[in-house]
């Protein structure tokens, strides 16, 4: 700098270099999202967003399961004794605490993401220490309301968003 | 670069040279002063340039025959076993070219490992060596789910999961990367372009990787300093040429045998079955090269402690010359370092094994004693026995101790007497 002074005055070229730098970074920015932004769902995969499906031929104990969304939905038929069973569980022992209640819309009826929530796999159906499902990946148990109860994941099978069309049809997403 | 001034001894040469110095580069690289005592665990690093070399070119020729969509890809292999001339030949040297390029690798690691090739000054090398070895897992994985089979598609599945375990962003990030809500067309489409990429990173990393090399010049299994060129030393050419050329024969027949006797023993056989989103496979294992990660993961209850203990089990490597620290590079002047050596090349042998096991039982025990044992050597067993063992006398240079009369050799014989 031309003066040795202590306080250095804010020159016009200080000024430009922190303006085109400002500039600079937001147009990189500007530039890279784009780039970045492309690889999330596109409108093609948003599209597909809900599925109906006829549930009439199911008889209490068994399950279907659906793909929705590239992954498989569990739609069972829960007896009695399964949704007796998931609703004497105290709270305390789980480790995600959830009511029964809240995970279903009609106690006979649990409809829950087939996917494990540790890695993404499938569980098995009517499998494991709790009756309900069995990841066979890495070894975590579910109970008959879809809750874990046993192995890494971490949280219960998700519950996705869904409505009775009418008392034959299920409506997910 | 060079050590010594070069002039091409053609006219023409001389021409070319002056305005582009690729003559002295090759000069450098044929004259290079490398230790005379070399064994032949440093035949890896020519081995491994051919793996990738190899990679590159069948890889880029079944490009030219895959079709990069869930409706195609796994019928686009099949036309390639089936129809595409020697494509049957160009696939299986791919496939088990990688599982060679990691048997390679894994040899090349464990080699600078034994003779502390991580030291200062040599830090760089070793580091860039990891970044490679990080990105050919990444490469591996992504080829591994190209042709959609079962394995591939819940490999992939299983992999990118381990995203959604970090705290609040994971599940935006794991969307991102598929590009939808599970493992579909979007992300087999650009693991494709990505394993396309990788290579060519991977090849201008190994360009670095031999830069940074040849400033200091090549460790040795003496593991000391050298004065180059010397007696101690031979040019590249032809010396080290001809011995890499003849490893890289020995290691060929090693490869041909899988491709023309077990082409797919190191496979698995549920690839062969097209992926399918609604069944999971009994038993989901990943290439054999990423066992023993594959049972660090497992062995920790935790589903975000596991994702964090598997990549530092990793990365722990790029602070290994500062972890370990011993002045003496040589296993073969460390006594207890080589014995905690072969215990390590152990404990990641039987984790590779248990990795492939179910995780249950004796199994996930056996897998947690060993991820332990794992991080302790480096993180305990490596710092405090720098400081605490007694390391043998180094031998002033290479050639004394084969041509005797060293000192060092003398001085330590008096020592053993003198304390028996």
């Amino acid at each position: 700098m031309s003066d040795n002074n202590d306080k250095k005055k804010t020159e016009r070229r200080d000024f430009l270099f922190t303006a085109t730098a400002a500039a600079g970074v937001v147009g990189v920015g500007a530039a890279i999202w784009p780039v970045v932004d492309q690889m999330n769902p596109d409108a093609s995969v948003k599209a597909l967003a809900s599925t109906e499906v006829d549930i009439s031929a199911v008889q209490p104990g068994q399950s279907l399961t659906v793909l929705w969304r590239g992954k498989p939905v569990f739609i069972k038929r829960r007896t009695d004794q399964e949704i007796q069973k998931a609703r004497e569980v105290s709270l305390g022992d789980l480790k995600h605490p959830e009511k029964d209640e809240d995970r279903v819309k009609k106690p006979e009826w649990l409809v829950m993401l087939g996917v494990c929530t540790h890695l993404g796999c499938v569980p098995l159906t009517d499998k494991g220490d709790y009756d309900g499902w069995f990841c066979p990946c890495h070894g975590s148990h579910y109970d008959t309301s879809g809750r874990i109860r046993k192995g890494p994941a971490p949280t219960n099978m998700e519950v996705p968003k869904y409505e009775f069309v009418n008392n034959n049809t299920i409506k997910i997403g | 670069m060079s050590d010594h001034e070069y002039t091409p001894s053609s006219k023409f040469g001389k021409w070319f040279n002056d305005r582009l110095p690729l003559l002295s580069l090759v000069n450098h690289l044929t004259d290079y002063p490398t230790p005379k005592n070399l064994n032949y665990w440093w035949t890896f690093g020519g081995i491994l340039t051919f793996c990738l070399i190899t990679q590159i070119v069948t890889g880029l020729v079944l490009a030219m025959h895959y079709i990069a969509h869930v409706d195609h890809a796994f019928s686009s292999v099949e036309h390639i076993m089936r129809d595409v001339n020697y494509g049957w030949l160009l696939r299986y040297v791919h496939a088990n070219g990688a599982s060679m390029f990691f048997l390679a690798v894994y040899i090349h690691i464990f080699r600078a490992l034994f003779y502390g090739s991580y030291k200062a000054p040599r830090e760089i090398i070793w580091i860039i060596g990891i970044i490679i070895y990080l990105l050919m897992m990444a490469a591996a994985f992504m080829g591994y789910v190209l042709p959609w089979g079962q394995m591939s598609f819940w490999g992939a599945t299983v992999i990118t999961n381990l995203f959604s375990a970090i705290p609040l962003v994971g599940e935006s990030i794991t969307t991102w990367l598929w590009g939808g809500y599970s493992v579909d067309n979007p992300t087999l489409t650009r693991f494709f372009t990505l394993h396309y990429l990788l290579p060519f990173l991977i090849l201008g990393l190994v360009v670095l990787h031999i830069w940074a090399l040849h400033v200091p010049g090549n460790n040795n299994p003496v593991g000391i300093d050298i004065k180059k060129p010397s007696k101690d030393t031979v040019p590249f050419h032809p010396y080290i040429v001809i011995k890499d050329a003849f490893a890289l024969l020995m290691f060929l027949i090693i490869f041909a045998m899988f491709v023309f006797y077990s082409p797919n023993v190191l496979g698995h056989a549920d690839n062969y079955i097209e992926a399918n989103p609604l069944v999971t496979p009994a038993h989901i294992v990943p290439e054999w090269y990423l066992l023993p990660f594959y049972a660090i993961l497992r062995s920790v209850p935790d589903k975000l402690m596991g994702v964090i203990a598997m990549l530092s089990a990793i990365l722990i490597l790029a602070a290994l010359p500062w972890l370990d620290t011993s002045k003496i590079r040589s296993a073969v002047f460390r006594p207890l370092y080589k014995q905690f050596y072969w215990i390590l090349v152990a404990d990641v042998l039987i984790l590779g094994y248990v990795g492939a096991m179910p995780a249950e039982g004796l199994y996930l025990l056996i897998a947690r004693i060993g991820t332990i044992y794992y991080f302790a050597h480096f993180l305990i067993i490596l710092p405090v026995l720098g400081l605490k063992e007694k390391t043998l006398p180094l031998p002033l240079s290479i050639t004394e101790p084969v041509l005797g009369g060293s000192p060092n050799l003398a001085a330590a014989r008096d020592k053993t007497e003198k304390i028996g």
